[in-house]
C-alpha cells in the first residue's frame, strides 16, 4: 500500500517538475493563495460566474451538434433539439437560462466591486479586463439569441446591427458588411454562429487574464485596506468550500427556473419562426439589455443615442479615476453608500422603462434615469470623493475599534 | 482568541471532530462528484441516435425491375444496402462451397428467405473500414469469387455477400427484411 | 438632487399600474386550472386524446400540426397498433419513384401529420387572404399560453355597435385588437366524445383541445417536471452538505 502510494507521489513529481500544472492552479485558486479572512458572499459571484461559463460552454457545444444555422432549418432544428434529441430539452432550457444567470451573476459581481471600490488602485487593469468580459459577454449573449431564428431573434438582429447605420458616412456601409445583404437574412445567421461559437472562448482567454491580473494585488475586501498576512487564509480549502456552498444554493435557482418556468425570462415572440414581413408589436431584447435598451430610445437623435448606449458601458473603463476618494470601501463613506443604492435603483428603473414602450412617463423616466446614470459617474463619483468625510478606518480586521462587517 | 494568527495551521479540534470533518468532507465531495457526473450523462446521451432517427429506420423497395444479375442499391438508415437479383449459376456457387473453406462460415440458405433465394440482400458495407464494396453494377470489378470487391483494401465476397479474402473479418450484413409482396422490400 | 431621486422612485412606483392600463388596451385572460399546472404537473391522457380528436375533426382542415409526427401520439397513451393504423389512415406526399414520378402512400408512425394546404400562399388564397397558422407552438406563443387559446376559442360576440368590423372578420374579445379572421369553430356539441360520460359543452371541448395544444408545444413537460423534482433535491441535498462542511472548515478561525 504505502509504496504503491509513493510510487504514484513519484510520478506525480516527475510530471510536476516538468509541467507544474498543480502547483499552478494550487497557487491561483488553492492552498497558495492567501485571501482576505473576512470576504462576505457577495464575494461568490465571481467563482458563480466562472461555473456559469463553463455551464453555458458545455451545454452550447453539445447545442451545436444538434442545431442548423440555416434560415429555413434554424428554427426547426431548434425544435427538434426540444422534441426528438435526448435530453435536448434539458440541455436547451440549460443553455437558453444560463444567459441569464450567468448575467445574474455577473451584474452582482459588478455591483459588488462598485460598492467596496474594487477597482481603485491597483486594481484598475483588473477592473478593465472585467469591463471586456462584460463586453464579450454582451455580444455573444446577442448573437445567440438570434440563433433560433424566431420572430425576436430576427427583429433582435435587425435592429442592433442597424445601430452601427448611426455611424456617420460609413454607417450604411459597416451594417451591410455586417449582415453580408441587404437585410437580416441567412449569411447574417451563418457569421453569427460562428461568432457565437468563437466568443466565449475569447471569454475564457480575457478570465485567465483577469485571475491573473487578481492574483497581483490579491482580492479586496469588505474593508477595503490592505491586510497583512495574518488577517488572511488560504483559498482552499475556506473559499473552495464556500464557493461550493454558494454554487448549490445559486443552482437551486437555476434548476428552479430551467425545470418549472423555463420560459419564464423569454418572450413568446420567439416561438414563431422569423418572418421577414413583419415586426412583433414590442421589440424587447431580453432583460439583461433592457437598461441600456433604456439610454437608446430616451434619447430622440439617432447618433447621440447610439453614443449614449456604448458611453455607458465606456465609461466604466475611467471609474478608477473618477472615483476620487481616498479609501475603497462604501462601507465607511455614508454618503457615497446612499448615492451607490440610488443608483442601482437607478439602474432597476432604467431596466423597468427598457421594457416599455418609449412614450408618456416611461419616456420621461427613462431620460431621467439615463442623466442620473451619467451624472452618478460623471459629477457624483468625483465630487462626493472630494467633499466626503469618510469614517475612520480600522488598522486590520481584528482591531476591535470599528468592525462593522461583523 | 486574541492571536488571530492562522488558525489552519493548529487544529484544535480533537480526533473524534477530524473524523467526522473526514467523513462530511468525503461525503460532500462524493455527492459533488456523483451530481457533475449525473449533469454530463444528458450531454453524452444526446449525441445518441434522437427519436426522429430511430423511428425512421424501415426502407421500402420495389424489387420487381431488378433484371437477373443486376443489382439496385439504395438508403437504410443512412447506408447503403444492395439487392442483387442473382442468375441461376451465381445461387449455386454460393451454396456448393464447402464450409471449411469460409473465414466466416455461413450457409447461404441462412442469408437469404426460402421462396425468395434468388434476391440477396446486403449491407453494402465492408465489414474492414467501412468502404463501399464495387460489384452491383455489371461493369464493375467482382473480385475472384464473382461477388464483391472492396477497392480499398482488396477484401473479396462471393455470390452470397461472405468473406472469402482480403482483411475484413466477416461476411456482409444481411439486414432484417420482410417480403410485403413478391415484390416488395421492407428493410428495417 | 436627492429630492429628484426620491421623486423619480415615487413615480416609478406609480407608473406600473398606469402603464397596466396605460396606453395599449390590456385583454384580462381568465385564469384556468390545468392538470399540468404546478411542480407536480402532468397531462390528462384521456383529455389529449380527446382533445386530438376536437383537432383532427374542427381544426386540422385549417391549421397545420408541423412538428408532430403520428408516433409522437404514443404519449397520448395510443398502443403502436392505434398509431399504425391512425397513420395509414392517411395519404402521404412521397416521391419521386424509379419513374420520377411524386406519389401518394400509406402513412407510417414517422411521418408528420400533413398539412392542409400546400403552401402558405394556398392558405392565405383559401382564406380570405388569412394564413390559418401553425398550432405546434402556439401554447407558448402567444401571451397567456392555454388561457389565451381556450379563452380565444370561447370569445366570440357580437361587435359593439360602436365597431365595424372589415370585410371576413369576426369579433372576439379576447384578440388583440378584437378583429380575428377564423370564425368561431367551438359550440356545444360540435364533436362526439366515444366515451359518451365527458360532456360536450364548448367550454369542455376547447379545454381538451386547448391541453392537447399545450401537449403539442411542450412534450416533454411531465419528464421536466419529474428530472426536476429530483434534480432540485439532489442539489438541495449537496448543498446542506456544503454548508454543513463550509461551517465546520471556517469554525477553525470564527470561534473567537
Amino acid at each position: 500500500m504505502s509504496t504503491e502510494k509513493s510510487t504514484a507521489r513519484k510520478i506525480f513529481e516527475w510530471h510536476e517538475q516538468r509541467l507544474p500544472i498543480v502547483s499552478f492552479i494550487d497557487h491561483a485558486v488553492g492552498s497558495q493563495y492567501p485571501a482576505p479572512r473576512n470576504l462576505n458572499y457577495f464575494w461568490n459571484f465571481g467563482s458563480l460566474a466562472g461555473f456559469m461559463l463553463v455551464t453555458m460552454i458545455l451545454t452550447g457545444v453539445f447545442l451545436a451538434m444538434n442545431y442548423t444555422p440555416h434560415e429555413s432549418m434554424a428554427f426547426d432544428s431548434v425544435e427538434r433539439i426540444m422534441r426528438d434529441v435526448n435530453y435536448g430539452w434539458l440541455i436547451r432550457y440549460m443553455h437558453f437560462n444560463g444567459a441569464s444567470f450567468f448575467f445574474i451573476a455577473v451584474y452582482i459581481h459588478i455591483f459588488r466591486g462598485l460598492y467596496y471600490g474594487s477597482y481603485k488602485a491597483p486594481r484598475e487593469v483588473l477592473w478593465w479586463i472585467g469591463i471586456l468580459i462584460l463586453l464579450a459577454m454582451m455580444a455573444t449573449a446577442f448573437l445567440g439569441y438570434v440563433l433560433p431564428w424566431g420572430q425576436m431573434s430576427f427583429s433582435g438582429a435587425t435592429v442592433i446591427t442597424n445601430l452601427f447605420s448611426a455611424i456617420p458616412v460609413v454607417g450604411n456601409t459597416i451594417v451591410t458588411l455586417l449582415w453580408g445583404g441587404f437585410a437580416v437574412a441567412n449569411p447574417t445567421l451563418n457569421r453569427f454562429f460562428s461568432l457565437h461559437y468563437l466568443l466565449p472562448f475569447v471569454i475564457v482567454g480575457l478570465v485567465f487574464l483577469h485571475i491573473w491580473a487578481l492574483h497581483i494585488p490579491g482580492s479586496n475586501n469588505p474593508l477595503g485596506i490592505e491586510l497583512t498576512a495574518k488577517d488572511k487564509i488560504p483559498f482552499h480549502p475556506y473559499y473552495t468550500v464556500k464557493d461550493a456552498f454558494g454554487v448549490g444554493v445559486f443552482l437551486l435557482f437555476y434548476f428552479g427556473i430551467v425545470f418549472y418556468a423555463p420560459n419564464l425570462l423569454g418572450d413568446v415572440t420567439n416561438y414563431m419562426k422569423a418572418n421577414p414581413l413583419t415586426t412583433p408589436p414590442n421589440v424587447v431584447p431580453e432583460w439583461y439589455f433592457l437598461p441600456y435598451y433604456a439610454i437608446l430610445r430616451s434619447i430622440p437623435n439617432k447618433l447621440l443615442g447610439v453614443i449614449a448606449m456604448f458611453g455607458s458601458l465606456l465609461i466604466l473603463f475611467v471609474v478608477p479615476w473618477l472615483d476620487t476618494s481616498r479609501i475603497r470601501s462604501a462601507v465607511f463613506r455614508p454618503v457615497y453608500k446612499a448615492f451607490f443604492w440610488v443608483f442601482v435603483v437607478d439602474c432597476l428603473v432604467l431596466g423597468y422603462c427598457g421594457s416599455q414602450h418609449p412614450e408618456g412617463l416611461p419616456l420621461i423616466l427613462s431620460r431621467v434615469g439615463t442623466a442620473w446614470y451619467f451624472l452618478h459617474f460623471l459629477i457624483l463619483m468625483p465630487v462626493i470623493g472630494w467633499l466626503e468625510t469618510p469614517k475612520p478606518l480600522p488598522a486590520s480586521i481584528s482591531e476591535p475599534v470599528l468592525n462593522p462587517a461583523e | 482568541m486574541a492571536n488571530t494568527a492562522p488558525a489552519h495551521t493548529a487544529h484544535a479540534d480533537g480526533a473524534d471532530g477530524e473524523t467526522r470533518r473526514d467523513f462530511l468532507l468525503n461525503t460532500t465531495v462524493a455527492a459533488g462528484a456523483v451530481g457533475g457526473a449525473l449533469m454530463v450523462w444528458p450531454l453524452i446521451h444526446s449525441m445518441n441516435p434522437a427519436a426522429d432517427t430511430l423511428s425512421m429506420s424501415t426502407t421500402e423497395v420495389n424489387t420487381s425491375g431488378i433484371a437477373e444479375g443486376m443489382g439496385i442499391t439504395f438508403l437504410w438508415r443512412g447506408k447503403p444496402v444492395f439487392a442483387r437479383h442473382r442468375t441461376k449459376a451465381e445461387i449455386e456457387e454460393a451454396r456448393k462451397v464447402p464450409m471449411g473453406e469460409l473465414k466466416d462460415p455461413q450457409k447461404d440458405e441462412a442469408r437469404v428467405q426460402k421462396g425468395h433465394e434468388e434476391l440477396l440482400v446486403l449491407v453494402g458495407v465492408c465489414t474492414h473500414l467501412g468502404c463501399v464494396p464495387l460489384g452491383q453494377k455489371v461493369t464493375e470489378p467482382r473480385g475472384e469469387f464473382g461477388g464483391y470487391f472492396c477497392p480499398c483494401h482488396g477484401s473479396m465476397y462471393d455470390t452470397s455477400g461472405r468473406i472469402r479474402k482480403g482483411p475484413a473479418p466477416t461476411n456482409l450484413e444481411v439486414p432484417p427484411y420482410t417480403f410485403l409482396s413478391d415484390t416488395t422490400v421492407r428493410v428495417g | 438632487m436627492r429630492k429628484s431621486v426620491l421623486t423619480a422612485i415615487a413615480a416609478f412606483a406609480l407608473a406600473l399600474p398606469i402603464s397596466a392600463m396605460g396606453a395599449e388596451e390590456e385583454i384580462h385572460l381568465p385564469k384556468q386550472t390545468w392538470s399540468f399546472d404546478g411542480v407536480f404537473g402532468k397531462y390528462d391522457k384521456v383529455q389529449l386524446q380527446r382533445g386530438f380528436q376536437v383537432y383532427k375533426e374542427v381544426c386540422a382542415s385549417c391549421h397545420s400540426l408541423q412538428y408532430i409526427s403520428f408516433r409522437n401520439l404514443e404519449a397520448l397513451g395510443y398502443s403502436e397498433g392505434q398509431i399504425k393504423a391512425l397513420a395509414n389512415e392517411y395519404d402521404i406526399d412521397d416521391g419521386p419513384d424509379e419513374a420520377g414520378d411524386m406519389f401518394k402512400r400509406k402513412g407510417r408512425p414517422a411521418d408528420h401529420l400533413p398539412k392542409p394546404y400546400p403552401n402558405d400562399a394556398f392558405a392565405r388564397a383559401s382564406n380570405g387572404g388569412a394564413l390559418p397558422p401553425d398550432l405546434s407552438l402556439m401554447a407558448k406563443a402567444r401571451e397567456g399560453g392555454p388561457d389565451y387559446i381556450y379563452n380565444l376559442l370561447l370569445g366570440y360576440e357580437d361587435a359593439p355597435k360602436d365597431m365595424t368590423l372589415a370585410d371576413g372578420m369576426n369579433y372576439n374579445k379576447f384578440f388583440p385588437g378584437h378583429q380575428i379572421a377564423m370564425p368561431q369553430q367551438i359550440t356545444d356539441g360540435r364533436v362526439t366524445y366515444d366515451d359518451k360520460e365527458t360532456p360536450t359543452t364548448a367550454a369542455q371541448i376547447s379545454k381538451d383541445v386547448t391541453a392537447f395544444l399545450m401537449w403539442t408545444a411542450e412534450p416533454k413537460l411531465e419528464i421536466r417536471h419529474a428530472t426536476g423534482f429530483r434534480v432540485l433535491l439532489y442539489t438541495l441535498f449537496f448543498t446542506i452538505l456544503a454548508y454543513l462542511l463550509k461551517r465546520r472548515i471556517w469554525s477553525r478561525i470564527e470561534k473567537h
